[in-house]
């Protein structure tokens, strides 16, 4: 006697939660019974592991069916082959669209291209992730940014209209989006110690601050406006960072920037030896930074710098944060009483994100 | 041009791409209409195209929008090579014909393709202007209102409910026309839903002309059926009960209501024979007495125990005439008189339709209080016939025809033709009304038809409940008062539905009555078998349980007339071990009635299923059942004698368990009950159970020694070995839910709002290597219990929770395939209001009463003083009167034994080729008492405007779906009118969609959808008395090819929440019946 088809069709469509956390972790329908006889869900309820096997192929069935429309949620909403609750509508999608955290640690600021594809093989076998599972994070980065790539507005706004997620899954999504558009270098082994999460918070003080978009009114000529508002960094911008070099270059002006520092943090500082000895290369490592930027080549690797330049000499001196902080609050604030330096709006638009990304990134 | 239907193509959405190169769709829309199509613009290049288009307006008769489906498909516009189609929408606009059901259809429907199931949606708008028609020659019958509930509607009130209405007609199937050689399988597919389609319409609209010619206004309990016969064609065959409705629209009509005689009913009791012993010495009782006739002559004759089954329509006054002056016999004999007379007189006149009244039937199973007087038993014919093309010259060159298909009702051209499907349904028919009156029964309630097709076989099977009606529901005004004022009397009395309706010194079959445990007055059978549910003010002990009897039997591969006889030959055999199983199983449950009795006899290539789904209860006024005792062949064996007892102890141990978890604690009757519920073995008789089938071996048995006092089961050999224990191999269902075939649950009453309609589809390939009936049953058996338990574990997230209307059915597809499709509901309750209910049945009843949908809501507190005195035998004293006053019953009368003697010969008698077979089941009998509640529904007018769609967060708004009659803790306040929709659904690429599984799955959902889409777009908010009434499934893996045919129906209803009613009433008392008179004037 063998089972030729075996189905169950509920006008309310049934959706098993742990069922669908296996499926989303890409596991056969046979891992999947194993792991759920593991979980004792046989002695709960006194079922068969024939019946759980008949239950979890029916699940996985069902949720083969929603993946098409998962994969552009406003359509499950609309949708009329199956009725689900819109609390478990949320909730499908929601954790469709969730990602593992060692995944998108691989593949951020990477291209979203067939090459990268390719690599899933090894990410998979390096993070332990399932590929199925890496498979869809990675189809579910690829769509989201194939969707909102040629919009304008504001990215969080338009993900969260497209894609129906929350506040919080939307946000990291913009940061997945904006690292993969302008291929942020994330997975050099110094910056390794760094999790998605801080660079998702640089990627949000970036957006808000570094785009077309922050500058508030978007400009209204839409014909030349070929930029995308949240996606891209302002290449104006960019280009006048190059103006903040004088607080390097000109010895005067950076003196007079190290001696306004020093007094501010004398007594203040742990480190106001190492702070003093170091403040020139420090300064100059920022600045430098800054006037790179108009290269594409220097923005991928803005982290790298960051880094480089400035994190590992404060841990090498072993600053506290606290002192990092009152660093960064000084050293930036202090331009404002540099009579010579003309580009304050500029400044305070390039180093008050800066700061928030340090501090984020100042970390073991 | 009495009509003038409205079309609007509004927009598209979610299409499917087209055009590879763009990604895109250059849609446009066809609307057509029996011959008239019209066309929108194309709408370049969007896959949600606006179409907005004009009124496509199509005058036509009210014939034809009875008949014809709306049309819509939907096209991909292509410049140089033919237009693609989409898909297509089938809108019915029956429910656009009655003034009170939906005035619009307006709504977003899923674009349905027979290939590729559903691409995309379409939004319409549907209006119907209809003119009055005068013309008395008329062929249409709008106005006539369909409902598929088998039960008065629950914002209707019965004036008069006028009986049977029948229906068929046929046609070739598209499928096997020499065209579909030629055609591509979406063609074809097409072809045959529009025809299906067509005949659906045409045949509602002949049952609305029988049932205006009876001068009703509704047909209730409507059941419309397919036989695919293949070569031979397609039959779409449908019954119904008419009926005259009133619309409680305004709390007027309440009155009335309140005020009808069933109310104020005191208990008289019956001047009885006060000997209770006098008949209960007789020959033993049988519960079952099967009549095989096996010739279309009918020899009755040869039945010996019924000898009352004549044939003639004159009014018989019950069967013993010589008992007519003791046990209410007068009485009784007058009722049924007068039952038959209200019956036969509409049938009396020399009209064409007057024939089919010559049947009594009713497709209900729930009924108006007061409606059901006395109820018989199970009655049931079952009939073997060879399929014949359908011959009629009439068919030639017609169906290329675009005003299409001239449909055939078969009766007014073939009439005296005597082998036209019609006449194998009279005869049947007529075989049941025999039983019936074999009964002492004028009627048949709870009646239903059905067909297993198999090849060129087919099995026809007609089942019912005899019963004694109440007269004054079948004809108004014309009852005799004194008449009334008696059976008012015989009414008032709530143990009276168990009470025999026939005459118990001359008995149609040999039974083992006692005196009713309530009312200690009336006679009542230890056991009562019934295909109606469970009248809602019985009497119930504990809960109830779904209970099941499974059988297979092998049966060689025969052709046509040679196939007929075996599965003849096997058909007494399986009616009988079916009976043993159902009754075997309701005594391991210690209970002693079944309700929703359903028996399935599936016919395949080469075996036959057999499958009785039914609803176990302990109803109060019948004796405690006795147990099942063991007895082995060879007694003086030592070790077999301890297996034996080892047996015996199980099965013992079995049924204390099952009285434990269903709550049957009876009242202690008295000292004189001997000890265990298992009497002691020696002094029974014994049951000889047939394991062969040659019929020699079965011989009459005097059964009549001593006294019964337990059922019997002997092992006189390895199968009957197997049987017991596979009737100790069902397992109770875990701890939280329960099950039954019924509308509700007995003994559960407080529902919560939670539900969930599913269906359940298995398939499992038989090993062909060595098959025996045992391993067949065990994997038949398996099959079932596994799904059921599938389904436990499925919706365990609902517990407490209760499966309803539990229906199983069964199909063979091919030579090794079973396929068992269920449909239930699973309703959560709330448990700890379930025990105390269960502890105080008036409470009981008063939740019954608020949970119920005819319930004036708005008058919560005139309900509570009304209900309270409408209660006087609340059932609480009925225990104690029944266990004060019971103990005058011996034990031995509370026992059980079955003499199935007299179907043995008759199996060994059947003559000549077989045209005909058929039999009847009786068993026990029931009788209603009046229900005291009240229907007082009030007007839905009040809540009109809360119909909306109550999911405002989600854009599609829910719609419930549910196979009962009732949604709980809502109030249904619209019919809309019936849904009746068939689908064929077929793939050439089975693996790519997921094998068989993955395909019939979607299909399914499909359904529900396009389901869902119709009843949203009437305006309503779910469907009530949904069923699936054929899941066809063919699979051929080799080719990757795969079809399936689905027909569903139901009734498409309003419901407001049961919460917001008390909102709206609360807020505005005092309007409320302003408006809702007004209301009603508009809509009735």
């Amino acid at each position: 006697m063998t089972s030729e088809l075996d189905i169950f069709v509920g006008n309310t469509t049934l959706i098993d939660e742990d069922v669908y956390r296996l499926w989303l972790d890409g596991y056969s329908v046979t891992d999947a019974v194993a792991l759920r006889v593991r979980s004792g869900i046989l002695e709960q309820t006194g079922a068969t592991a024939a019946v759980l096997q008949s239950d979890t192929m029916d699940h996985y069935r069902t949720f083969h069916m929603l993946e098409r429309l998962l994969h552009a949620p406003p359509k499950l909403l609309h949708q009329l082959i199956f009725q689900i609750p819109p609390s478990r509508q949320a909730l499908l999608i929601e954790r469709y669209y969730a990602f593992d955290e060692a995944f998108v640690r691989e593949v951020l600021g990477k291209k979203l291209s067939k090459g990268t594809k390719k690599d899933l093989d090894d990410i998979s076998t390096k993070t332990g992730i399932t590929l199925k599972s890496c498979r869809r994070q990675f189809d579910n980065f690829k769509r989201v940014f194939k969707v909102v790539e040629e919009m304008r507005g504001s990215l969080v706004d338009n993900i969260q209209q497209h894609f129906l997620l929350s506040d919080r899954l939307a946000r990291d999504y913009a940061a997945i989006v904006f690292f993969a558009n302008n291929r942020f270098e994330t997975g050099k082994k110094k910056l390794q110690y760094l999790s998605f999460g801080d660079f998702a918070f640089c990627a949000e003080l970036m957006i808000q601050n570094w785009t077309l978009g922050a500058v508030g009114e978007a400009p209204i000529d839409l014909d030349s406006q070929m930029d995308d508002m949240d996606m891209d960094l302002d290449k104006e911008f960019l280009q006048d960072l190059k103006e903040l070099k004088v607080l390097v270059a000109d010895k005067d002006l950076l003196d007079l920037h190290k001696s306004l520092v020093c007094t501010a943090l004398r007594g203040k500082l742990g480190v106001f030896s190492e702070m003093e000895a170091n403040f020139k290369n420090l300064s100059r490592g920022l600045v430098n930074v800054a006037a790179k930027l108009t290269h594409n080549k220097d923005v991928r690797d803005l982290f790298v710098d960051l880094v480089e330049k400035f994190v590992e000499p404060c841990r090498s001196d072993h600053w506290p944060l606290s002192d990092v902080r009152f660093f960064l609050n000084q050293y930036s604030a202090s331009v404002h009483s540099l009579d010579g330096f003309r580009h304050q709006a500029l400044w305070d638009r390039y180093m008050g994100t800066l700061r928030g990304c340090l501090l984020r990134l100042y970390h073991d | 041009m009495p009509g003038k239907l409205k079309v609007k193509i509004v927009a598209g959405r979610h299409l499917p791409v087209m055009d590879r190169a763009s990604d895109l769709t250059d849609a446009f829309v066809e609307v057509k209409f029996g011959n008239t199509t019209f066309k929108t613009d194309v709408y370049l290049k969007s896959l949600n195209p606006q179409w907005n288009s004009e009124w496509f307006k199509f005058e036509v008769d009210d014939e034809d929008l009875q008949d014809e489906p709306l049309q819509i498909t939907v096209l991909d516009h292509d410049t140089y090579s033919a237009n693609d189609a989409i898909g297509k929408v089938y809108i019915d606009i029956d429910p656009l014909l009655y003034s009170e059901a939906a005035t619009v259809i307006s709504g977003w429907f899923p674009i349905y393709d027979t290939i590729h199931g559903i691409r995309g949606e379409i939004n319409v708008v549907v209006k119907v202007d209809l003119f009055n028609d005068l013309n008395r020659f008329r062929q249409s019958s709008c106005g006539v209102k369909f409902f598929c509930t088998t039960s008065i509607p629950k914002c209707y009130r019965a004036v008069i409910i006028h009986g049977f209405v029948e229906e068929l007609v046929v046609n070739e199937d598209p499928e096997y026309q020499w065209i579909d050689r030629i055609r591509t399988p979406r063609a074809s597919n097409e072809a045959r839903q529009r025809l299906i389609s067509l005949m659906s319409g045409e045949l509602q609209r002949k049952i609305g002309l029988k049932v205006l010619e009876m001068r009703g206004n509704a047909v209730v309990g409507y059941l419309q059926c397919f036989d695919l016969e293949g070569e031979s064609g397609l039959v779409v065959r449908a019954i119904g009960t008419a009926c005259t409705l009133d619309k409680l629209s305004s709390p007027a009509a309440f009155l009335p209501a309140c005020n009808s005689p069933s109310k104020e009913m005191k208990e008289i009791p019956f001047n009885e024979d006060p000997n209770p012993n006098t008949h209960s010495s007789g020959p033993s009782t049988p519960l079952k007495n099967q009549t095989y006739s096996f010739s279309p002559s009918k020899s009755y004759s040869r039945q010996s125990s019924s000898s009352d089954t004549d044939l003639s329509l004159t009014p018989k006054t019950g069967m013993g005439s010589g008992s007519a002056g003791k046990e209410g016999g007068p009485f009784k004999a007058l009722l049924r008189q007068q039952t038959q007379s209200a019956l036969e007189q509409r049938g009396g006149s020399p009209h064409r339709f007057c024939r089919r009244r010559e049947f009594p039937f009713f497709t209900l199973t729930a009924f108006p209080p007061g409606f059901l007087v006395h109820v018989g038993g199970v009655v049931s014919a079952r009939s073997v016939k060879l399929l014949d093309r359908i011959h009629n010259p009439a068919f030639v060159g017609i169906m290329g025809n675009t005003r299409s298909y001239k449909l055939l009702d078969w009766n007014s051209f073939n009439s005296d033709e005597p082998e036209t499907r019609d006449a194998w349904w009279a005869e049947i028919r007529q075989e049941i009304k025999s039983h019936a009156k074999a009964l002492g029964c004028h009627a048949v309630v709870g009646y239903s038809e059905s067909t297993s097709i198999c090849e060129e076989v087919c099995i026809l099977s007609a089942s019912g409940t005899a019963a004694v009606l109440n007269p004054r529901f079948l004809q108004d005004g014309t009852v005799e008062g004194c008449l009334e004022q008696r059976l008012e009397e015989n009414l008032s009395t709530r143990c009276g539905f168990c009470h025999i309706p026939y005459d118990e010194l001359n008995m149609p079959f040999p039974a083992h009555l006692t005196y009713c445990y309530n009312c200690r007055k009336q006679k009542v059978p230890d056991v009562l078998f019934t295909t109606i549910d469970l009248p809602t003010d019985a009497t119930v002990i504990g809960k109830g349980c779904l209970i099941q009897a499974r059988l297979c039997r092998l049966k060689k591969k025969a052709q046509a007339e040679a196939n007929a006889t075996a599965i003849s030959n096997l058909l007494p055999f399986m009616e009988y071990e079916v009976h043993t199983q159902l009754m075997n199983k309701l005594k391991l449950k210690g209970m002693n009635a079944l309700f929703g009795l359903r028996i399935q006899i599936t016919v395949g290539e080469n075996m036959l299923m057999g499958l009785a789904s039914a609803t176990g209860v302990y109803l109060a006024a019948l004796p405690t059942p006795g147990g099942i005792q063991i007895a082995g062949k060879t007694p003086n064996d030592g070790s077999y004698e301890q297996h034996i007892s080892h047996m015996q102890k199980k099965i013992n141990d079995t049924i204390a368990k099952n009285k434990e978890l269903y709550e049957i604690n009876p009242p202690e009757i008295s000292e004189e009950i001997i000890g265990s519920p298992i009497p002691e073995p020696r002094q029974r008789s014994r049951l000889l159970r047939s394991q062969s089938e040659s019929s020699d071996e079965v011989t009459e048995l005097d059964l009549s020694h001593g006294k019964k006092d337990a059922f019997v089961l002997e092992i006189d050999d390895t199968d009957a070995m197997e049987d017991v224990h596979s009737l100790l191999t069902d397992v109770p269902p875990p701890s939280g839910f329960y099950s039954c075939n019924t509308e509700i649950m007995p003994g559960i009453n407080n529902w919560t709002s939670e539900i969930q309609m599913f269906t359940s589809v298995r398939v499992i390939r038989l090993s062909s290597l060595n098959l025996t009936n045992q391993a067949l049953n065990k994997n038949f058996n398996d099959l079932c219990e596994n799904l059921l338990k599938s389904l436990y574990f499925k919706l365990r997230s609902m517990i407490p929770c209760c499966l309803c209307h539990v229906n199983f059915t069964v199909s063979l597809p091919e030579d090794e395939l079973i396929q068992v499709t269920v449909t239930a509901v699973a309703i959560t309750f709330d448990k700890n209001q379930a025990l105390q209910t269960t502890k105080t049945p008036v409470e009981k009843s008063l939740q019954r009463a608020s949970t119920d949908n005819e319930e004036l809501l708005q008058f919560p507190l005139e309900l509570c003083s009304d209900s309270l005195p409408s209660h006087p035998f609340p059932p609480v004293k009925e225990h104690l009167e029944s266990a004060s006053s019971n103990s005058g019953i011996p034990a031995a009368q509370r026992a059980t034994s079955v003499d199935y003697s007299s179907f043995a010969d008759r199996c060994s008698s059947w003559i000549e080729l077989i045209k005909l077979k058929a039999q009847t089941i009786r068993r026990g009998s029931i009788k209603t008492t009046v229900t005291v509640e009240k229907a007082s529904p009030v007007g839905d007018g009040n809540f009109r405007n809360r119909s909306a769609p109550p999911c405002a967060n989600s854009t599609v708004g829910v719609v419930k779906m549910t196979p009962l009659s009732f949604i709980p803790g809502a109030k249904i306040t619209k019919y809309l009118g019936i849904i009746n929709m068939f689908f064929i659904r077929e793939t050439t690429s089975l693996r790519e969609e997921g094998g068989v599984s993955g395909f019939l799955h979607a299909f399914i959902a499909e359904v529900f959808a396009m389901v869902r889409a119709h009843v949203a777009a009437l305006g309503g908010n779910a469907v009530v008395s949904y069923i699936m009434k054929q899941c066809v499934f063919m699979e051929n893996p080799n080719k990757n090819q795969a079809q399936c045919l689905i027909n569903v129906s139901g009734d498409a209803v309003v419901f407001v929440r049961e919460s917001d009613l008390e909102v709206v009433s609360s807020q505005q008392p005092t309007t409320n019946c302003q408006s809702s008179c007004t209301e009603g004037e508009v809509t009735t």
